[in-house]
């Protein structure tokens, strides 16, 4: 077989192939649930009531969404410049390390101390992210490998620093941090909803990036280096200028998930504070295509599918891996279907 | 100061070694097949993940250990099939799908674990590969200890590795494999398909990965835990660059660093250990990959065709 380049693809194409993409993942989400020996539409069911099926159901998936807005648009950015920024998770932690380093202790001006957090920790997560792109820049340095090389350290020094020096006396034991001080926590949207700020700044963020992205000279600069290099560099594009300032924004956000758990969910820093949001985030920035507003909606449909498996699999006995597996489905079946928006499969 | 030496003039210590650079063996000359036919596959993490649990299972479920391997490198073709499906003939993005793969093969054995057990609270246990101490090599003083008291899987790692090596340099079908990691279209005018040898070296390479991860459960513990791999496949592709894309290096690589992860277990016992957070030396392996990757990155011997898709219609 080979490929064969579509010069006009139709609506039909564009369209019709990633909602095919996503019918095949609900496909798969129904074997699954066969082979778990439960009723695949049940399943299916409990797990979109789970995820919107009640008030609370709605603002915990909008809760979960928030971090993977922050790290699906880390992800975006980056990859827009094929900068393969794997080490969001690292990021967001350094994040979370900087909002309890300056939160620990209220000076007694919250709103002067909470835009100092969120700046620092953006710093924090910048500057993580800024060592493996410089390794990149400087020795031709895989940043793939090295990003991920950062998440395993970024995780040892945060359990240093809950065990040792940021460990909470009055934890009984549990290895977490002390806590942010009481009138640093982001505060919520409205009386009695559970839904913090921090989800209203992941908004933002997008809006901003998308506006980067579309209105800016560094956006239209992103996007050369990210479709061709060399042609970049042609035109006279400072190419590995554009790849820090891109690396800068990308750990910024991923830190921004970090800040956003612990001064807005948690207050606290623990080694459990991410289930893997930041590789999450590449799925989210991947089925989003790589569009700001695009990562919104996906976040809110992959926190619905986690926060639903959640319930579902406490209702119906279907493993909470199923989300996993069905993530990581639907990203590589979104991946093909883009493909072949723009190629046509030749059989010889 | 002392202690330091003391520790590198012990047997057990080599041993320890040569036990702990086995999963990186298979792994890192898995994942050096892919690459020298042009795929990196980032998979590796994931599918070791999968081996790992798949050689398990089947052993729990009663089957001998050998076919418990088996089981683990057929559980790696299916995932690295997968993989070159759509990295090769697609020509997909390597790292995306690579990435996929990882997430897709370690949610697909948590699910398969809890599904099977659902009720467990601590991780049932197998009878793993005890050491198998050769007749007349493990009289030998020294390296009898450090080197010929090892379990079968440690011999089959090494014995791998050698195989890996001789089919690459003197095998029609190695010079193939790595002319088409160099120079696909060289490889597609001699009449060979370039995405046949590619597809074959991911599925064959990604079964060694599994492998790799089933040593963990069947010969260095007994028991499956979720997070046991634990980075090993991000630290065997900084050995494949380390080792300059040649088997042996590779080799001698990962025996440098796992002599360095054993020195770091030991170290955390003597006096140093005691100043210093034990964090720090759990870091090491991940720091010193870096490193790694830093000092080899000036050396121009990445297969020239790594990461390039072939599609036949673009000749």
């Amino acid at each position: 077989m080979r490929l064969e380049p579509i010069a006009n693809p139709g609506p039909a194409r564009i369209y019709g192939l990633p909602a095919l993409a996503l019918g095949a993942t609900v496909l798969v989400a129904s074997v699954l649930a066969l082979i778990a020996g439960a009723n695949p539409f049940a399943t299916l069911g409990l797990i979109v009531k789970g995820a919107f099926g009640s008030k609370f159901a709605t603002l915990e998936t909008l809760n979960r969404a928030t971090p993977l807005i922050f790290t699906g648009l880390a992800v975006a950015v980056a990859f827009r410049a094929k900068l393969w920024n794997i080490g969001a998770e690292a990021q967001l932690y350094a994040g979370a390390v900087m909002t309890v380093l300056i939160g620990m202790h209220s000076w007694g001006a919250p709103w002067l101390q909470l835009p100092v957090m969120a700046a620092l920790s953006i710093a924090a997560g910048a500057l993580v992210l800024l060592g493996p792109v410089l390794l990149k820049t400087r020795f031709g340095v895989d940043e793939v490998v090295t990003t991920l090389l950062f998440n395993f350290i970024m995780l040892l020094f945060v359990s240093y620093l809950v065990e040792g020096p940021l460990k909470d006396p009055a934890g009984m034991g549990w290895p977490k941090s002390v806590p942010v001080a009481a009138d640093l926590r982001l505060p919520r949207i409205a009386q009695g909803l559970r839904l913090h700020w921090g989800f209203a700044l992941a908004l933002i963020s997008a809006l901003l990036i998308w506006v980067i992205q579309t209105r800016t000279v560094l956006g239209y600069q992103i996007r050369a280096v990210g479709q061709n290099p060399q042609a970049a560099r042609f035109a006279g594009i400072p190419v590995n200028a554009v790849l820090v300032k891109t690396a800068l924004i990308s750990g910024g956000l991923a830190a921004l998930a970090g800040f956003s758990e612990v001064a807005g969910l948690k207050g606290h820093l623990s080694r459990d504070l991410s289930p893997g949001f930041g590789y999450t985030g590449i799925i989210v920035a991947m089925v989003a295509l790589l569009h700001p507003l695009g990562v919104v909606l996906t976040a809110l449909f992959v926190a619905g599918i986690f926060v639903g498996a959640d319930s579902m699999s406490r209702a119906a006995g279907v493993p909470t891996y199923i989300a996993d597996i069905l993530m990581a489905v639907a990203l590589l079946f979104m991946v093909l279907a883009i493909l072949l928006t723009r190629y046509r499969v030749v059989w010889r | 100061m002392m202690a330091f030496w003391d520790i590198l003039i012990s047997a057990s210590f080599w041993a320890a070694a040569i036990r702990i650079a086995s999963p990186l063996i298979f792994a890192t000359m898995g994942e050096l097949i892919c690459e020298r036919a042009g795929v990196l596959n980032l998979g590796i993490e994931g599918i070791m993940v999968m081996g790992a649990f798949a050689g398990w299972f089947a052993v729990y479920l009663g089957l001998p250990l050998w076919l418990g391997v088996a089981v683990a490198f057929a559980s790696g073709m299916v995932f690295g099939a997968l993989h070159s499906a759509l990295t090769v003939p697609f020509g997909l993005s390597q790292h995306v799908v690579g990435l996929g793969i990882t997430l897709l093969a370690t949610a697909v054995a948590a699910f398969t674990y809890r599904l099977a057990l659902p009720q467990v609270t601590s991780p049932p246990r197998i009878e793993p590969f005890q050491p198998w101490e050769l007749p007349v090599l493990s009289d030998i003083p020294f390296l009898g200890e450090a080197v010929f008291s090892q379990t079968a899987l440690t011999y089959a790692a090494f014995l791998t590795a050698f195989l890996v090596a001789l089919v690459l340099y003197r095998t029609p079908l190695g010079l193939a494999l790595r002319a088409a990691g160099e120079n696909p279209s060289a490889v597609a005018a001699q009449g060979l398909s370039v995405t046949g040898l590619r597809m074959g070296a991911v599925i064959v390479g990604s079964g060694l990965m599994a492998v790799g991860g089933a040593f963990l459960t069947l010969s260095a513990f007994s028991s499956f835990f979720f997070d046991m791999v634990n980075g090993r496949g991000w630290i065997c592709i900084a050995l494949v660059v380390f080792g300059a894309w040649r088997p042996g290096k590779a080799v001698m690589g990962a025996i440098l660093f796992a002599a360095f992860d054993a020195l770091q277990v030991r170290l955390q016992q003597t006096p140093i250990g005691a100043v210093l957070p034990y964090q720090l030396f759990l870091a090491m392996p991940y720091i010193l990959s870096i490193v790694a990757l830093v000092l080899m990155s000036r050396r121009a011997e990445v297969p020239q065709a790594l990461m390039v898709p072939y599609n036949k219609g673009e000749r």
